[in-house]
């Protein structure tokens, strides 16, 4: 593109091109504003890590999600069939790798865990190649006809999961490298949490990279924003989307796979819990947006520990509390994706 | 007359249970300028995307170079040769000056040359290149939405009231940029209200009504026959003047 940059004429003044910063301040408001609230500091730590470690789970489940709705108007409620699957698959890798699991050396450990990673992200790619296909191609444009086939797809697979794998509650086995917690001061931080955090960032910085410097990611935010058009320029948006979708899912089987190893138990409804989560985040976020679907990742995240620990009594409505108040503020969530 | 490259025969196009096109006959000859007039709500915007593929004919037959089109999908029209710059133009307000322009660009990174060129009609572009395209005044997303047409050759372009809502000083541009698509052998069929701005560049002239073509002539005939003006374009033309 270099070759392409005319330099500018200093005479012109430029428009108003600011960014739109206010979403950014509200999860470091949230954080200040519940420490003294929680009083003690090392509390407040444990509390802020906990929540930024489940906030960039649900955003790597929820990133997928919120781009398949942007780029094709498509509701899938069948998202917590990867979660699910993509869980069971790590936890079928792992249990036979028993012994790199309890091994005392990190690169063990990592290694089983990396194997278990990709069985759960090629797996869960794959499962969501044949959902599109499947269930989510014939309905296209049909919004009341997608919730009800996608919840049955999610039926389907949790039924497939009694089958394959048992309807009992599984272990699901955490390397040895990720137990217990690394201690500053008297602070201490469980290093699983820690990994969590280090990937959601990851997973986060992957998407920016992809969505700003390819053409893929162009095509990507410029579909999101208005489909039609990137039609008419010449590209199939439908291979477009099945990509998103594909990549969507295997990131959604790696959210499960992190799910289920912080919890370290599994069963089949593990998808449904997260769901709900997952919806309220990626509105809250605004629909179509990566960015506002990590803040609000972020945002819900916090909030459930903050309050579970100040609060526990209304921890279960916080989240709806949350999306309404988030929701009276900006209307279209944190981000409002331009639409045609 | 040149030979036609775009030719549209009894074209039907519903939109839900709406029968909008009733048999649209249109031919477009290569390397000309055809105006597609017609008063509000005639068809003009739904035949552009109906031949674009952006609505499916129900009935009839697009012949693009020779070749049946109007079973193709949008993105394979457009590979064909096809460009648009649909009435709402379209713009991607997410993304840059130049990234709207990568995009439209589909062989690779926009041609410099061809860049240059663009910039001379339409400066904004360059001094805007790195802003979010949202930010762009209407005139200056009207130049974006042509200049991504126009970036690589294209053999037909297709173009949706450009001059709506534009400032005179921006038409003018307009104009010299058409004046010079045309000279180099692009094909262009251009829906306008704007009866100045028609005559300036049109060839041949289409006027729909009702969902048909009602009046096929010479541009030039068109422009020098008030009373046809009066019959076939009727209050619009004066409104838009
Ligand atoms: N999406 C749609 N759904 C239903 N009817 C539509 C739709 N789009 C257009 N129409 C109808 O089709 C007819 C033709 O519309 P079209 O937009 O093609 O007219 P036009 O000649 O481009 O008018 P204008 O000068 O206002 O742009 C109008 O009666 C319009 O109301
Ligand atoms: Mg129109």
């Amino acid at each position: 593109m270099a070759a392409t940059s005319p330099a500018t004429t200093s005479a012109d003044s430029l428009p108003e091109a600011r960014r739109d910063l206010a979403p950014l301040l509200v999860a470091p408001v949230l954080m200040v504003a519940a420490l003294p609230l929680v009083g003690s500091l090392p509390t407040w730590v444990t509390l802020t890590v906990a929540g930024l470690a489940m906030g960039m789970m649900i955003f790597v489940i929820a990133s997928g999600l919120t781009l398949v709705f942007g780029l094709m108007d498509v509701l899938n409620f069948g998202h917590g069939a990867f979660i699910a699957v993509g869980a069971y698959l790590a936890m079928t890798m792992l249990v036979p790798l028993a012994g790199w699991v309890q091994a005392d050396s990190l690169w063990l450990n990592l290694a089983a865990l990396a194997l278990a990673v990709a069985a759960a992200g090629i797996g869960t790619g794959v499962l969501g190649f044949a959902f599109e296909r499947v269930i989510v191609m014939p309905v296209y444009g049909e919004h009341l006809k997608q919730i009800l086939v996608t919840m049955g797809g999610l039926i389907v697979a949790e039924q497939a999961i009694h089958a394959v794998w048992g309807g009992d509650q599984k272990a699901m086995p955490l390397p040895q490298a990720l137990r217990g917690a690394v201690v500053f001061g008297d602070v201490a931080v469980e290093k699983f949490r820690l990994l969590a955090v280090a990937v959601g960032l990851l997973v986060f910085a992957g998407m920016q990279l992809v969505l700003n410097r390819t053409k893929i990611g162009l095509l990507i935010r410029a579909g999101v924003e208005n489909g039609e058009m990137v039609e008419a320029l010449g590209y199939r948006i439908r291979r477009l989307f099945v990509g998103v979708f594909v990549a969507g899912s295997a990131l959604a089987g790696l959210g499960g796979t992190l799910w289920a190893l912080y919890r370290e138990t599994l069963t089949a409804a593990i998808g449904g819990e997260v769901m709900v989560l997952v919806f309220i985040v990626i509105i809250i976020g605004g629909l179509g947006s990566v960015g506002g679907c990590f803040l609000g990742a972020l945002v819900v995240a916090l909030a459930a520990n903050y309050v579970g620990y100040l609060a526990p009594k209304i921890a279960l409505v916080s989240n709806i509390l949350i999306m309404a108040a988030i929701l009276m503020w900006r209307p279209q969530g944190l981000y409002l994706v331009a639409r045609r | 007359m040149a030979e036609a490259l775009l030719t549209l025969e009894g074209v039907h196009t519903h939109i839900g249970q709406y029968h909008i096109l009733q048999g649209v006959d249109l031919t477009v000859p290569r390397g000309g300028l055809t105006v597609l007039l017609g008063r509000n709500g005639a068809g003009k915007t739904t035949t552009l995307r109906t031949i674009m593929g952006l609505w499916k004919p129900s009935r009839g037959r697009v012949t693009f170079a020779g070749r049946d089109i109007a079973g193709l999908s949008t993105p394979d029209i457009a590979r064909a040769g096809i460009a648009y710059v649909p009435e709402a133009m379209g713009i991607f307000s997410d993304l840059t000056v130049a990234e709207n322009m990568t995009l439209a660009a589909r062989r690779g990174p926009p041609d410099k040359a061809r860049l240059d060129w663009i910039f001379a009609f339409f400066p904004a572009l360059r001094r805007f290149w790195s802003q979010p395209a949202g930010v762009l005044s209407g005139g200056q997303k009207q130049m974006l939405a042509i200049a991504r047409a126009v970036v690589e050759p294209r053999a037909l372009i297709l173009v949706d009231e450009p001059t709506k809502g534009i400032a005179p000083a921006i038409i003018d541009n307009m104009i010299g940029a058409f004046a010079e698509l045309k000279r180099e052998g692009t094909t262009i069929l251009l829906v306008e209200q704007n009866f100045r701005f028609a005559a300036a560049l049109g060839d041949t002239v289409a006027v729909m009504d009702d969902g048909r073509v009602v009046h096929r002539d010479r541009m030039a005939a068109l422009a020098a026959d008030e009373a046809a003006q009066t019959r076939l374009l009727g209050l619009t033309l004066d409104a838009h003047q």
